[in-house]
């Protein structure tokens, strides 16, 4: 078999939540051996986030870690709060290449196991950290969660009806899924960077610089015109009809998006010679941006008669933008995302089998990922700490005694 | 800016082919940013992608485009018609020594222009080639319009948003392609990796529709196979889908929005309490004192309890506004963010304390522009705008002549022709 591009780099994995595990996943979806730190007195927060599978409380039950986690972990329970702990884990910066943590800022410090000290351990270390407003600055030890970010990062302010104050993205995690992007780029890079010159490096990801990026038109519109964004709806300022449009069912819609004449043309031509879509009003995008109320209310009148997929399988034949709405149902059943093998199965030994596990958002010619189910709390003590430490079995079990791996 | 200065990044070795177009663009700029030498090429007139929105002192103009300057920097510029013959074979050479190409034309362009993946591999065996598309390269959405919004509907993200009583709703800013273009430079990194192992390059695919499925979180897809509940869009609030009942999240104050949820677990007991006397301070009753935070649980909580114990926060925070929210947070340990618009980003200390704000000189402007700075901070080479975005074919003589070895006249005749 080929090797895989990580395969050979070691991680020692502090990181807990989102954004820090979906970094790592990354390097251990392509080959990288990654040891996961835990501890029964502070596991992964993740494992405590709701639903659990069958509604049942437990540390090896919440979706969002097994979904945080798809990914060939080798979990041990380690107490950083006994002395013997901190040493433990400096015995592991030995053996790592890359250390990532994803504590409020400075608490590795606090541990003894900021970069300063990992370095003298193993001075070619690249040390990846992540948090909320990164490792300085006023705010730096503020705890914090992506469920909310998503305010201070600006997304919240452009998800809302021009009537109603934003909807936002309610409680979901959204930064969540963009700074962790920037972050694995960028730990490649210092990957790549250490390859070529035997010299590590702290990284320091602040969850809100890195997860507003997206957003710099939005800012530069600020800080050059001085405009703050506004919410219209599903509407786009160079395009109508733009929306979401009920169809025929229980709470199902279309999305359909004009934007050129020929566009319109077609669109026209699949609804049929109505009389309205031929009135002059409509025949121009100012003119449909003028009547754009009306405009919509006409699209909904004939989509609200058929179908989300009749519509879409009507209008992209044809060269119109347009796509269901779709919901977990829909999701689960998407050809397209059959097609690339969008939701991976996994079985877990107490949650058994489920289907809302990812790998990456691309597909490689060349080169596979690998996922593996979410690894159990301490699941490879004996095998981290005998076999890659050399710990004989019986000081093994007395740490274990000592509540240093607890 | 000279090659010396360039020689810092961590990806200073790697040229960048990039031919994108606005769905693409954030692609290489994270590979510029980090020191790669990003070359963009632009159709001879520039990028149709100029026209898009704001613009400068609100003056739309190829120059001027807002869009174009954020998600452009760290590229150098050139003019290309790769749809011309001698467009073609210039671009081969130019692959020749690059190491990546990044495009995002619809699906087959590039095969039709004989330019795609297995030509450009003979070429150079070494370069690494990624597309970014809405569907990917294959399967039945292959050929589909691909608009923003409707990448984002079949997602499956777009009907997690917005109010119960109205339509799912979309960010008014499209963000579909951002995902697409993220997970594309990873896929790139990726392959570079594996090129530094192995010698060869390879085709990477990337795809909006599969890079947004994973946002989506496990909830709708979890509960869809476990207990067939289709998950909804509940507004400002938290839905507990399996209990049906709704936490608010997002509040109105004095001066806009805020975000706030009481985070329950044992290291957040104590900034609970403090909402608390915070609130009772101010005259605020509240029903939080006969409260256990230690053993509430997001599962067993009625909707009326909620309701009682959020409308205390709800009266609370209408006598505020955001800045003071923030602040009075921030200092109890608890965790609320007011719902900023860019105005309340470049007030934030916090940014401003990590120098994340810079000036970038715009000199045909005669001005100089605040950017968000850095996404990255590290003590190795460093993470940042390297340059401003390029204007139309400003780097034409440096890499067709200076580099590539066309002669002046050659580029007379090349631009005269409208290839460059």
């Amino acid at each position: 078999m080929k090797k895989r591009p990580f395969e050979g780099i070691k991680v020692l994995d502090f990181t807990m939540f989102g954004v820090g595990p979906f970094t790592v996943n990354y390097l251990a979806f392509y080959g990288a051996e990654v040891i996961k730190v835990e501890s029964h007195a502070r596991p992964d927060g993740c494992r405590t986030i709701t639903p659990y599978k069958d509604n049942k409380p437990g540390l090896e039950r919440s979706f969002y870690f097994a979904f945080s986690n798809p990914a060939k972990k080798y979990d041990i329970t380690l107490n950083l709060n006994h002395p013997k702990g901190v040493e433990l884990a400096k015995r592991l910066v030995a053996w790592a290449d890359v250390v990532a943590e994803s504590y409020v800022g400075q608490t590795m410090e606090r541990w003894g196991l900021g970069y300063d000290e990992l370095k003298k351990i193993k001075p070619d270390i690249i040390m990846f950290r992540t948090c909320m407003h990164g490792q300085t600055g006023p705010m730096a030890r503020h705890p914090g969660y992506g469920n909310i970010l998503t305010s201070l990062s600006g997304y919240n302010c452009i998800v809302g009806w021009p009537d109603r104050p934003p909807c936002g993205f309610q409680a979901r995690a959204f930064t969540d899924f963009v700074a962790p992007l920037f972050g694995i780029v960028s730990l490649i890079a210092a990957l790549d960077y250490r390859r070529r010159t035997g010299k590590g490096q702290c990284l320091d990801l602040s969850q809100h610089e890195a997860g507003m990026h997206p957003l710099a038109p939005l800012i530069l519109d600020y800080t050059v015109n001085q405009r703050e964004p506004s919410t219209s709806g599903n509407r786009l300022a160079y395009a109508a009809p733009h929306g979401v449009y009920r169809c025929r069912g229980d709470d199902r819609w279309c999305a359909i998006a004009v934007f050129t004449d020929e566009e319109w043309e077609s669109f026209c031509k699949v609804i049929g010679d109505s009389a309205w879509a031929k009135d002059p009003k409509f025949a121009t995008l100012l003119g449909r941006k003028q009547n754009e109320d009306e405009l919509d209310r006409l699209v909904e009148e004939w989509t609200s008669k058929r179908s989300p997929e009749e519509v879409m399988s009507l209008m992209q034949p044809a060269g119109v933008a347009a796509g269901v709405v779709a919901n977990a149902k829909d999701q689960a059943e998407d050809p397209q995302l059959k097609h690339y093998h969008s939701f991976h199965e996994l079985d877990h030994p107490e949650m058994g089998r489920m289907s809302f596990y990812h790998g990456p958002g691309f597909r490689m010619s060349k080169t596979d990922y690998e996922l593996a189910p979410p690894p159990l709390l301490g699941e490879y003590n004996d095998y981290v700490f005998t076999k890659i430490l050399g710990i004989p079995d019986e000081e093994f079990v007395q740490l274990m005694e000592e509540e240093v791996i607890y | 800016m000279s090659v010396e200065q360039k020689a810092e990044g961590m990806l200073s070795p790697y040229r960048v082919l990039d031919l994108t177009n606005e769905r693409g663009f954030l692609c290489a700029k994270l590979l510029g940013d980090l020191g790669a030498d990003v070359i963009k090429i632009e159709k001879p007139g520039g990028d149709p992608a100029r026209s898009i929105g704001p613009f400068y002192h609100d003056m739309p103009d190829p120059e001027k485009s807002l869009y174009w300057f954020a998600f452009n920097t760290s590229k150098r510029g050139i003019t290309l018609d790769i749809e011309t013959v001698d467009g073609r074979e210039i671009f081969k050479r130019l692959v020749s020594s690059a190491d990546i190409v990044i495009e995002s034309f619809d699906p087959g362009y590039m095969d039709n222009l004989g330019l795609g993946y297995p030509v450009l591999s003979q070429v150079n065996p070494r370069v690494i080639m990624t597309s970014i598309t809405g569907f990917g390269q294959e399967g039945p959405y292959r050929d589909y319009k691909a608009a923003d919004l409707v990448v984002w509907a079949l997602s499956g993200i777009l009907y997690l948003y917005g109010d119960l009583d109205r339509a799912p709703l979309a960010p008014s800013f499209p963000l579909a392609y951002f995902f697409d273009a993220l997970q594309a430079a990873i896929g790139t990194m990726v392959a570079l990796y594996h090129r530094e192992n192995t010698g060869e390059g390879q085709y990477v695919d990337a795809s909006a529709q599969l890079a947004l499925v994973w946002p989506t979180e496990p909830e709708p897809q979890g509960l869809w196979e476990q207990d067939r509940i289709i998950l909804k869009r509940s507004g400002r609030s938290w839905l507990r889908a399996q209990s049906g009942v709704l936490i608010p999240v997002i509040y109105p104050c004095q001066d806009g929005s805020i975000t706030f949820f009481p985070f329950l677990g044992p290291t957040r007991v104590k900034a609970n309490i403090a909402m608390g006397e915070w609130m009772e301070s101010e005259g605020i009753s509240t029903t939080f004192k006969e409260i256990d935070y230690s053993t509430l649980d997001w599962q067993n909580l009625r909707q009326d309890f909620i309701d009682e114990w959020t409308g205390d926060f709800a009266r609370f925070f209408m006598t505020h506004t955001k800045k003071e929210l923030l602040e009075g947070a921030a200092k109890r340990d608890i965790i609320l963010y007011p719902v900023f618009t860019p105005k309340d980003m470049l007030e934030f200390p916090q940014l401003t304390a990590r120098g994340y704000w810079v000036e970038v000189e715009h000199p045909e402007l005669s001005a100089s522009v605040t950017y968000p700075g850095a996404f990255l901070k590290t003590t190795g080479p460093p993470c940042r705008i390297w340059r401003r975005a390029p204007i139309i074919g400003e780097h034409n003589v440096e890499v067709y002549v200076n580099e590539l070895g066309l002669s002046p006249e050659e580029l007379m005749t090349l631009k005269q022709s409208r290839v460059i």
